[in-house]
């Protein structure tokens, strides 16, 4: 398995020597210059973005038209007409609609307004907005040289406003941006938005073949002509646990098409890091994910959440990266399209090669966001917290942290460590900063409303998730590059054993069963495992013979710590096990599979039979019931009003048995080799 | 191409037909002369054997003589005493008498050069003057085949010089070659087949002997068809068809004309000329191709609007083959005989065996010729103008467009005296700017136009597809940038030459798409070359540009020119093959063909594969295997 997924990848893949030599730019702080000169005036500044070379310059609605008449649009169209019967003339109605609820309308108006008020926001929630300037300029180079596709992480709705503000500040052509539709339900929100390039999708739309075409269409339109940047969220969604979620292909393989048609000559991917050192949506996000269900967006309600504007939220660093060519990644992989031999206007399923590679692309983005994911400082001291509840001597705070951060660079971690701040001080302000989660009192750190007691009400519960939750988000930033070498001291202690051989079976069924949890470039585990192992060599954790792996002595606490943070995890997973085998017999939906693991989760919590709050978290849940179906434990199934699932008990059994570590559980590792 | 013509033509229409008139007298007489005065000895002895047609006895004086060298650049493209040279002034001239261009001053082509290429005056490199004949690799034929072959009478030569001219076609590396080193392999012996007869004889011989085999036609191959194989140990015969260059019948009532396969154009057309008919076939070499290549690579004329590719044209093949003759039994326009053998023939590129005889179509010479030519502000416009010339089935006997990069490089030919070539560019620049505002002259392209025909129907087509031009926003503008247009094509050989003297290499490739690729392919492929230029380390921007050459229904065929300045590397025709390697690749996955005319030879062969699938390619062996099991038609062409 590994050896194939080797030869798949080429160029894809990453390397060790990257690893260690990766050398990233510095950073200016744009709000700077804004805290001294006039907002008004900036907002007024003189705007004329560089622009792509081959760029005809039109019209919104002349785009509008050529999508309309365009030969892809106007076939499903008569494709449609015929099926239906009905004429193309109301078809065509149709697909006009769409456009209008769709297209972008970009108005420099718009923009100086978003310029100026978002100057005024910016500036009263951030104390900084970092931006690595090379990248900048990298990407002006870009956008002069080909179509350009700005891929950014998703993490708040504060991520595409403040990309159009960065590239607004740069002077660079602002994107359209593929968001939510959701967002029309804001009135004049959704409008302005709308006039500062941002385009709307429906959430779905797989259905719908002519909304489907006038998208895709409109999409590639924009893409062809150069006319702006597109920008879009390879995780769909924002991540309500601050992991990068596993992507979505369907608008990367949209924009990837025209240079797969060659109707382009290359296409620019550039993957945008956007890190919060405090997510405004924090503990929305909880509420969320505890299932309190997230209101809709609405004008008012963004005028409630104003009280917000008089918090700290810290500091935001966006990281452009490198612009990757498309070409180049599709070099030697797809040198010949299916396109040769079909008009290239009419739909066609994409090959299986194809889609292997968007898949691959999508995957290699996404590590690229990863890798150039600012970590602050309070990503390590709540990494610290939740391994030390209900509280931790701040002392031993401060230099647990500062062994964390050596650690974390030597993992290849992107630490921004304020000003070079004495580790007593920095670890102070984070303190500060996030005073609604933690406190301090009497020299002890303690997590807010966390006492770790027994037989608690369920409210109190509920509180205690609450606070785990917002803190796990910060700590999950973390585990984004940790995941390797951590799953393979999660594999050593697992297994108890010092032979490779197990320890790598051991990891790849951790790394199978967390790939929706995690983001694993497809079939490398081989490669990610002599990571892992290469990172804590280098650590001087363990030590790798040709055939065994031996923890060092000095090693063993670093290996209990890795492990340790991915325990949640591994619990949830476990107590999610225990209650398909015990709780359900019936086929079930996924939310009652949700409301049902959420009153198992609560008895337990209040019992006190486990301290694994995370358990409660909606995303483990999910991500757990996908990961049962991927391993046939339960299995998944299309009827009339959506998906049931039933749970196939002796395939439960055997998972279960992986994850009780008193078990060994050689035989099922050598049956999976 | 076009040149013979031109050199002779240039005035009015009227002086023009007096023109030919004393023309066709004078060269009925200088025809007549040299034959009759100084007859090859062996011709005289076996008249007999080619004895085949009824009016022409003796092979006919040729433009092009048996010892090519004589008057044939031995290094170079074309004729000794043509070639651009840069005068004492450092103004570039064109020399000899030949053409429209001949004797005529450049003034502009030195700072496009400079400009373009950044090619510089003081950087020369010189090809060496003469063929070193201690370089050549040794004559290694077996004496029992010389002496079978003396019994023949067939003409033959082991000398140097005769079976270094016959190594190698036009590609770039052999020509870089020539100049600079020494084949690995050359023929062992040339031979002069009288006609078909011979070349059975030939073919005989060489199947008894076991040699190989490769036909020489008129050695204008640019895909490395004619190149030997390094590694054949067997004695190689060049087999140089140009003696057999008579028209054996013309049969005016079913317009046809029965001709030998040596035959080069320039000769076919003139005489066929004498009596008032043409071919109509004209690909850029006509001047040196000759008939037998043509099949051999299907080959595509400038004019096939009006006359067809020649495939179109051919009525009748004779080839000798290992197997024997391959000949249909009647000379009719179509029939429904299975699978038509004569598209086993052409493109076969001398693989199976050697044209003899060909009949051709021929047609009455057209009254009336009018060049022209229309701008466009873009070259979007100008391929959506051609698409719809071609819908509407109304294009001209030749129409092409040329991109802006090509544009200018036609007007750094534009000769000094001459005060019809008004300063175009200066004049269309004011005149657009002020008054079509929005006609960039680094954005505009030019579409050239040939029309043929009765005059009166000329002048309607033209206005037709003027017409047609005016709704995608072309202006006409004059003949004199028409006929600039096609000059460029049989001059560009000569240039590289000179370009080859400044550190500059260059070389033309085409191909076929459908119409609505050919944007798309043609940039894509200019920014491959652009691109792959500056990663393989050239100092310098590349020449990158393409014309769509020719219309179809359901596509275009698209030609490329690609050159730039090498100083600094120190291996430029690898670099060159690897960029070369890669434009071919992006043509290919932009849907383009491997190739349209030129053909496949072994320079893409790699690619055959994938072009005509794995059964194609077995089908097109198993024939081989047929035809010439034991391979003495040996080139490694195709397959």
């Amino acid at each position: 398995m590994a050896a194939a997924g080797g030869s798949r990848l080429g160029a894809l893949m990453y390397s060790q020597k990257e690893l260690t030599s990766k050398k990233r730019d510095e950073f200016e702080d744009i709000l700077e210059e804004r805290r001294q000169s006039s907002d008004l005036r900036y907002a007024m500044k003189c705007y004329s973005p560089v622009i792509y070379k081959g760029l005809s310059a039109c019209k919104p609605s002349a785009i509008k038209y050529s999508v309309l008449q365009s030969e892809q649009v106007q076939y499903v169209i008569k494709q449609l007409s015929k099926e239906m019967g009905e004429s193309t003339d109301i078809i065509q109605e149709e697909a006009i609609e769409i456009l209008d609820e769709m297209g972008h309308n970009l108005h420099i108006g718009a923009i100086r307004f978003f310029a100026f008020s978002l100057s005024k926001i910016f500036k009263r929630l951030f104390q900084r907005v970092c931006v690595n300037e090379e990248g900048i300029q990298k990407l002006q180079q870009a956008i002069q040289e080909h179509p350009v596709v700005l891929l950014p992480s998703h993490r708040s709705y504060i991520d595409f406003l403040m990309l159009s503000y960065l590239l607004y500040t740069y002077d660079l052509a602002l994107p359209v941006i593929a968001a939510g539709i959701d967002f029309l339900g804001m009135k004049i929100v959704g409008e302005l938005l709308r006039r500062s390039g941002a385009f709307f999708m429906r959430r779905t739309f797989s259905g719908n073949r002519l909304y489907w075409a006038v998208f895709a269409e409109y999409v590639k339109t924009m893409l062809r002509n150069g006319y702006a940047p597109i920008e879009f969220f390879l995780e769909g969604t924002r991540s309500r646990t601050a992991k990068t979620l596993t992507p979505k292909f369907g608008l990367l393989s949209i924009v990837m098409e025209p240079f797969f048609k060659r109707e382009v000559f290359d296409t620019y991917l550039v993957p945008i890091s956007i890190s919060y050192e405090r997510i405004l949506e924090e503990s929305l996000y909880a509420y969320e994910l505890l299932g309190v269900p997230k209101p809709k967006e609405s004008t008012s309600g963004l005028l409630k959440a104003r009280k917000i504007l008089s918090d700290n939220f810290g500091s935001i660093h966006v990281y452009f990266g490198q612009p990757v060519s498309l070409r180049t990644l599709a070099s030697g992989r797809i040198d010949r399209c299916p396109y040769r031999l079909v008009p290239r206007h009419l739909p066609q399923r994409l090959s299986e090669d194809i889609q292997e590679f968007v898949t691959d692309v999508a995957y290699k983005m996404e590590l690229l966001q990863v890798e150039n994911m600012v970590l602050s400082p309070w990503v390590l001291i709540a990494s610290v917290l939740l391994q030390n509840l209900p509280a931790i001597d701040f002392e031993l705070l401060v230099e647990k942290t500062l062994w964390l951060k050596g650690l974390t660079q030597a993992f290849g971690g992107f630490l921004e460590w304020p000003d070079n701040l004495c580790a007593n001080k920095a670890v102070t302000s984070s303190l500060a900063l996030h005073s609604n989660i933690v406190s301090l009192v009497n020299g002890q750190v303690v997590l807010n409303n966390v006492r770790m007691e027994n037989g608690a009400t369920e409210e109190l519960v509920f509180k205690q998730a609450l606070s785990i939750l917002m803190c796990g988000a910060y700590r999950n930033q973390l585990l984004n590059v940790f995941v390797r070498p951590s799953l393979v001291a999660v594999a050593l202690q697992m297994t108890q054993s010092f032979r490779k051989e197990e320890i790598y079976s051991c990891f790849i069924f951790l790394r199978d069963i967390l790939s929706d949890e995690f983001i694993f470039f497809p079939g490398i585990a081989l490669k990610d495992f002599e990571e892992g192992c290469f990172l804590l060599t280098k650590c001087d954790v363990i030590q790798v013979t040709p055939q065994e792996i031996l923890v060092t002595e000095r090693g063993n606490s670093v290996a209990v710590f890795l492990a340790a943070l991915f325990r949640p995890f591994m619990k949830g997973y476990q107590i999610i096990s225990r209650y398909l085998s015990k709780e359900t017999k019936e086929a079930f939906t996924e939310k009652q599979f949700i409301l049902g693991i959420r009153n198992f989760a609560f008895q337990l919590l209040q019992t006190g039979s486990t301290q694994c709050y995370e358990v409660l978290s909606s995303d483990l849940q999910k991500n757990a019931l996908a990961a049962f179906v991927r391993l046939d434990v339960v299995k998944k199934m299309k009827t009339t009003n959506g998906f049931t699932y039933t749970v196939n008990k002796e395939a439960l059994n055997k998972t279960a048995e992986m994850f009780d570590f008193r078990i060994p559980i050689k035989k099922l590792v050598t049956a999976r080799l | 191409m076009a040149a013979a013509a031109e050199a002779a033509a240039g005035g009015s229409p009227g002086s023009q037909l007096a023109a030919q008139r004393r023309l066709r007298i004078l060269s009925g007489h200088l025809q007549r002369s040299p034959a009759s005065r100084a007859p090859e000895p062996e011709r005289l002895l076996s008249p007999s054997q080619c004895g085949a047609g009824g009016a022409a006895e003796r092979p006919v004086a040729s433009a092009i003589p048996k010892k090519r060298q004589e008057i044939l650049k031995w290094n170079g493209w074309g004729y000794n005493d043509s070639k651009f040279i840069f005068n004492k002034k450092g103004q570039a001239e064109f020399t000899g008498k030949r053409y429209r261009l001949s004797g005529m001053v450049l003034p502009v082509l030195k700072e496009w050069m400079e400009k373009t290429l950044g090619a510089s005056l003081e950087h020369k490199i010189t090809s060496r003057a003469f063929l070193n004949t201690s370089d050549v690799p040794p004559s290694i034929v077996n004496e029992e085949f010389l002496q079978d072959l003396r019994a023949t009478k067939i003409s033959y030569s082991q000398e140097a010089e005769d079976r270094v001219f016959r190594a190698h076609g036009h590609c770039l590396h052999e020509i870089f070659v020539l100049r600079e080193g020494m084949f690995k392999r050359i023929p062992d012996i040339v031979v002069w087949p009288g006609c078909h007869d011979d070349v059975v004889k030939i073919v005989e011989l060489a199947c008894k002997h076991n040699l190989c085999i490769i036909p020489f036609g008129g050695g204008t191959s640019v895909s490395s068809a004619l190149e030997c194989p390094a590694d054949e140990r067997r004695t190689i015969v060049s087999l140089d068809t140009s003696q057999m260059n008579r028209i054996l019948w013309v049969d005016e009532k079913n317009l046809t004309a029965h001709i030998e396969a040596g035959i080069v154009g320039q000769d076919l057309e003139r005489q066929l000329g004498e009596s008032g008919y043409c071919t109509g076939h004209e690909p850029d070499s006509m001047e040196f191709s000759s008939l037998g290549g043509w099949v051999a690579t299907r080959a595509s004329g400038m004019k096939k609007n009006i006359y067809g590719n020649i495939e179109d044209l051919v009525v009748h093949i004779k080839m000798v083959t290992p197997r024997g003759v391959i000949e249909k039994s009647c000379q009719v326009p179509r029939m429904s005989t299975g699978p038509d053998i004569h598209h086993f023939i052409m493109g076969s590129e001398g693989t199976l065996g050697v044209i003899t005889e060909v009949t051709i179509k021929i047609r009455p010479i057209p009254e009336y010729k009018k060049y022209g030519s229309v701008v466009f502000p873009n070259f979007e416009r100008g391929v959506a103008c051609l698409r719809e010339i071609a819908k509407q089935r109304c294009a001209p006997a030749s129409v092409r467009l040329v991109d802006n990069a090509q544009f200018q490089f036609g007007h750094a030919l534009k000769p000094q005296v001459a005060s019809i070539f008004t300063s175009f560019l200066d004049g269309l620049k004011k005149f657009y700017i002020t008054k079509f505002k929005g006609f960039d002259p680094n954005e505009l392209c030019v579409a050239t136009l040939l029309f043929e025909g009765d005059r009166e129907k000329v002048l309607q087509h033209e206005k037709q597809v003027y017409d047609i031009a005016a709704k995608f926003g072309g202006l006409a503008a004059g003949e004199d940038n028409g006929q600039r247009g096609y000059m460029l094509t049989f001059v560009i050989a000569y240039l590289r030459d000179l370009g080859l003297d400044y550190y500059v290499i260059g070389e033309s490739f085409e191909t076929s798409v459908p119409w609505d690729r050919v944007i798309d392919l043609c940039r894509n492929v200019k920014e491959r070359i652009v691109r792959e230029c500056k990663e393989k380390g050239v100092q310098f921007a590349p020449l990158s540009t393409c014309r769509v050459t020719q219309t179809y229904d359901a596509g275009a065929c698209v030609y490329f020119y690609f050159a730039f300045n090498y100083r600094g590397i120190s291996d430029p025709v690898h670099v060159y093959e690897q960029i070369e390697r890669a434009a071919r690749e992006e043509i290919l996955a932009n849907g383009g063909s491997l190739s349209h005319h030129h053909g496949v030879g072994k320079l893409r062969k790699q690619w055959m594969k994938e072009s005509i699938s794995d059964v194609g390619l077995g089908m097109l062996k198993s024939v081989k295997e047929y035809v010439d099991p034991n391979n003495i038609f040996g080139n490694r062409n195709l397959l």
